[in-house]
């Protein structure tokens, strides 16, 4: 498989949110603002890239029977790195993510990958596939998060676009996400197939 | 088997312990800046370091709150009250509120809640803006505490969400009554209107 086909595969063909329907808690549950979806888009990239490398580097060394407590370990070392960086340097968004940032070593995404594609391939394609895959994550969160704030509060990454009267609260809420999700899934399926 | 878990686990450690000597300075810095940009928002402008000279005062209702006194050549101005509720709709409230000498409220700053986005989490503009009997600003607390227009106060409840903002208020006042000490009739007018808050709250 040619290098470029393997990082879009993650953002389109494969996108794990739209059409691998993988990480589903925090797709919901970090989607209320365009920014914090990007953000938790972003967070999951970077340990996304870094541990299907590393994983990938480190396939030949792990024995069969234990790889999974390994895989773990290293995703856990990436994903505390990010958060211990994250309050360092941007506490704003750590405080509004707070909880989701460890709860990315259990995402479904970043063990699945890691067991589909890092641990069968060579170093440089397993980072491009975490970046492509981690790219397609934020893309979809983005967006997800957009159309909440926008049609929840009338805002689009913090600046107003209209009025907040015209906003529907429930967008903002749980249900809201349910909504946006599905719809979405039901417009990415029909582009797919068209 | 067990050397290959071992090795991994061990980078990992020192991989982490790197990190972590790496950003432990920034996070403290950055949570102590955080802290110190919300006394100067609330406060009148003060010239000494209120984080070094905090100390602890018993609210109304036997909760020790921090206080930050802010002083301007020798002379004090005002605190700044980390104070909090437990009254939330999505549970605990902290808020850090700023009373100048006489009493008044000066600003207030919402450092952490869990209240509904769109809804209670408004508080943090909602009691500031100048409209019809919202804003809290500039009141005084002397003559008994603040309530929602509800419940016979003078300020006016975030619209659909009553229980933030008697929480929120709760949190003034316990701020006010750790200020002036247990010791003024505000006490017991702050007890009586928390008892008053838990019996409604299922409303």
């Amino acid at each position: 498989m040619n290098k470029l086909k393997v990082l879009t595969n993650g953002i389109i063909k494969e996108n794990p949110t739209f059409v691998l329907l993988l990480g589903m808690c925090p797709t919901l549950g970090t989607t209320s603002s365009a920014i914090n979806g990007m953000g938790m888009g972003l967070a999951t990239a970077f340990v996304l890239a870094c541990s299907n490398m590393a994983i990938s580097a480190l396939k030949n060394l792990i024995p069969d029977k234990v790889r999974i407590p390994g895989y773990i370990v290293v995703i856990a070392t990436f994903c505390t790195v990010v958060q211990m960086s994250m309050e360092a340097f941007v506490p704003a968004l750590y405080a509004s993510l707070g909880l989701f940032i460890p709860l990315i070593v259990v995402n479904c995404i970043v063990l699945g990958r890691a067991e589909a594609f890092a641990a069968k391939n060579g170093i440089i394609s397993s980072s491009l596939d975490g970046l492509g895959m981690g790219l397609g994550f934020t893309l979809a969160l983005t967006l997800l998060g957009a159309i909440r704030e926008l049609l929840g509060t009338g805002k689009l990454f913090g600046l107003s676009v209209m009025p907040e009267e015209y906003g529907s609260l429930i967008f903002v809420l749980a249900p809201g996400a349910f909504i946006a999700l599905g719809f979405l899934i039901a417009i990415v399926n029909k582009l797919r197939k068209a | 088997m067990i050397l290959s878990l071992t090795t991994i686990c061990m980078s990992a450690g020192v991989i982490l312990a790197g990190v972590n000597m790496y950003t432990s300075e920034p996070i403290a810095l950055a949570k102590a800046a955080a802290l110190e940009a919300a006394i100067k928002e609330v406060t009148p402008a003060f010239d000494n370091n209120p984080l070094q000279d905090a100390y602890k005062a018993v609210a109304s209702d036997g909760d020790s709150l921090l206080i930050y006194p802010a002083v301007k050549d020798g002379k004090q101005v005002g605190v700044a009250v980390d104070s909090n509720t437990k009254n939330g709709f999505g549970g605990e409230i902290k808020v850090i509120v700023g009373f100048d000498a006489e009493g008044k409220l000066v600003n207030y700053s919402v450092l952490q809640h869990a209240e509904t986005p769109g809804l209670g989490s408004k508080m943090q503009e909602w009691f500031r803006t100048e409209k019809n009997k919202q804003s809290v600003i500039g009141k005084s607390l002397a003559n008994g505490n603040l309530s929602v227009t509800k419940d016979g106060g003078d300020v006016d409840a975030i619209t659909a969400s009553t229980i933030t903002s008697r929480a929120f208020l709760n949190a003034i006042n316990r701020a006010y009554s750790a200020y002036k000490g247990t010791a003024t009739d505000s006490a017991t007018g702050a007890t009586r209107s928390t008892d008053k808050k838990e019996g409604e709250n299922n409303e």
